[in-house]
């Protein structure tokens, strides 16, 4: 495991382009937003003082964005430097595979997340801290799901091979209508609220919004958020090894390195 | 000698298409066996299927006495492999690249291993070079190094010396020879390269649209089929109906 994690740990330090790839995306859309929310504050009573609870959702989501396409990263880096086979000839079984992923994503997923945090406050004056100690468990709800759509997507490439690769980008721009991240469940349609409650995203930002404007704590939100965060990560653990016996089946893992 | 590989009956089917037809031989210790055949014959799929990249349809593989199937992980732990359609991570130092493989196959004294082999592989001065800036011949020997990293009992080579210059392939041809007579591994060696497998092997199995179609050491298969050398006889084979031995 902490061979898999050395591969891509040497790999980050030694490209420069990566290193910046890990802070600048965060950065941007960080800045961007808080200049979006500042513009709302100031140009309507209804947004006044809601820079913060916009700009918190927004490294909530950008969180979830990492942590999921960097596991989707680590993955595809393997085919496309053809080091595929390699990997899959090792003596490692499949949880150390993934284990060794999950930890490199949340440390891809950490660095991005840093300087963004520390951006807000001499920015735009707001600090994701006001959260307090539930931003422990609103991070750690979101690190399951981004790990879980990661496993699910690799899931993906195992059985379809490379061709799965633009899932890979598109998941979560295809989730965020769902998660209701700037805005609250209501304003979905009816059909749409029940899609989304099957979410733990809903749950996740409706708490964070919770917690910032009313200043009150619904443990249930954070409860349900990690029930439906234990039943997306064990279908995605049990996908990702009936794909690998597929793989086995269809010959996938041969033709990907090639 | 003892049989390091043993592939009992193995058939693979992709669908309504058989890839591998049920074949079966045996790799002894200390013995490179020669696996020939024209392209779609079934060599990658057989070596995937002993790589437990690939779960044949039916039959039975077992390496050094171990059936494949349910011990996949201890198997891996005695194997290895080299292509030249797969890579070792471009960016990293070929140390590096070896340090990570080291890890995987949970190597306990890594740098003295890299020590022996990049001075058995003329690698010393390459340690610290990026693997993607490398010569084919360079890249070549890091392949070499990284599959025996774990010094493996069985070696699987598919086309280990293609793309390299005369000069570099004779180099990494004896240094298979010498390797495997010091370590008493088996090879299976998948090559187009009939002076090649001419040099390194003493039996050889023809392979052709998911069978194999003779075996044999070089010189009887030159016998038998009248030919002049064993280039002539691939392609004897190669162009003639599939006839069992």
């Amino acid at each position: 495991m902490y061979g898999l994690f050395l591969r891509h740990f040497y790999l980050i330090t030694r490209s420069f382009p990566r290193v910046l790839d890990l802070v600048y995306w965060p950065t941007i859309q960080i800045t961007l937003w808080g200049f979006i929310s500042n513009f709302f504050a100031t140009h309507t009573t209804y947004y006044n003082n809601a820079v913060g609870v916009i700009l918190t959702c927004a490294i909530l989501y950008d969180f979830l964005f990492r942590t999921s396409i960097g596991f989707n990263m680590l993955f595809l880096e393997e085919i496309w430097s053809r080091n595929f086979t390699n990997l899959f000839i090792a003596p490692m079984k499949i949880g150390e595979i993934l284990t060794s992923l999950v930890a490199t994503a949340l440390i891809r997923a950490l660095i991005g997340l840093i300087p963004a945090v520390l951006l807000t406050s001499p920015l735009f004056g707001i600090s994701i801290l006001d959260l307090g100690i539930f931003l422990f468990f609103l991070f750690l709800s979101l690190y399951l799901f981004g790990i879980t759509l990661g496993i699910l997507v690799s899931a993906g490439l195992l059985r379809y091979g490379p061709s799965f690769e633009n899932i890979a980008w598109s998941t979560m721009f295809l989730l965020a209508p769902f998660g209701c991240i700037y805005y609250p469940i209501e304003i979905l349609p009816e059909v749409f609220q029940k899609i989304a409650y099957l979410l733990p995203l809903v749950y996740i930002f409706e708490e964070a919004r919770n917690i910032l404007i009313n200043q009150t704590v619904d443990i249930q939100n954070i409860y349900y958020a990690f029930i439906w965060n234990g039943v997306y990560f064990v279908l995605s653990i049990a996908l990702f090894y009936y794909s690998f016996n597929v793989a086995k089946n269809k010959g996938t893992l041969i033709n990907m390195g090639e | 000698m003892k049989n390091l590989v043993e592939v009992k009956n193995i058939k693979k089917n992709y669908g309504k298409n058989e890839a591998v037809k049920g074949i079966s031989f045996n790799i002894k210790e200390d013995e490179i066996l020669g696996l020939l055949g024209p392209n779609g014959s079934g060599k990658t799929t057989t070596i995937g299927m002993l790589l437990g990249l690939l779960k044949p349809t039916s039959g039975e593989i077992l390496i050094n006495g171990q059936k494949l199937e349910g011990n996949r992980i201890e198997i891996l732990e005695q194997i290895n492999f080299i292509s030249p359609y797969i890579e070792l991570p471009k960016k990293l130092t070929v140390k590096q690249n070896l340090i990570v493989y080291g890890k995987l196959y949970k190597i306990n004294n890594i740098n003295e291993r890299i020590e022996f082999l990049s001075e058995k592989l003329r690698l010393e001065n390459l340690l610290n070079s990026i693997t993607g800036e490398l010569s084919s011949g360079q890249k070549n020997r890091v392949s070499l190094a990284k599959a025996l990293i774990n010094e493996p009992k069985v070696l699987l080579l598919d086309e280990p010396t293609a793309s390299l210059d005369p000069e570099v392939g004779d180099f990494v041809r004896s240094f298979l020879e010498d390797y495997k007579k010091e370590k008493k591994i088996s090879i299976l060696l998948a090559s187009h390269n009939m002076n090649e497998v001419n040099r390194l092997c003493k039996s050889i199995l023809m392979m052709k649209d998911g069978i194999i179609i003779d075996e044999g050491n070089p010189k009887e298969l030159i016998n038998k089929h009248g030919r002049k050398n064993l280039e002539e006889v691939f392609l004897k084979l190669s162009r003639s109906k599939n006839e069992l031995n």
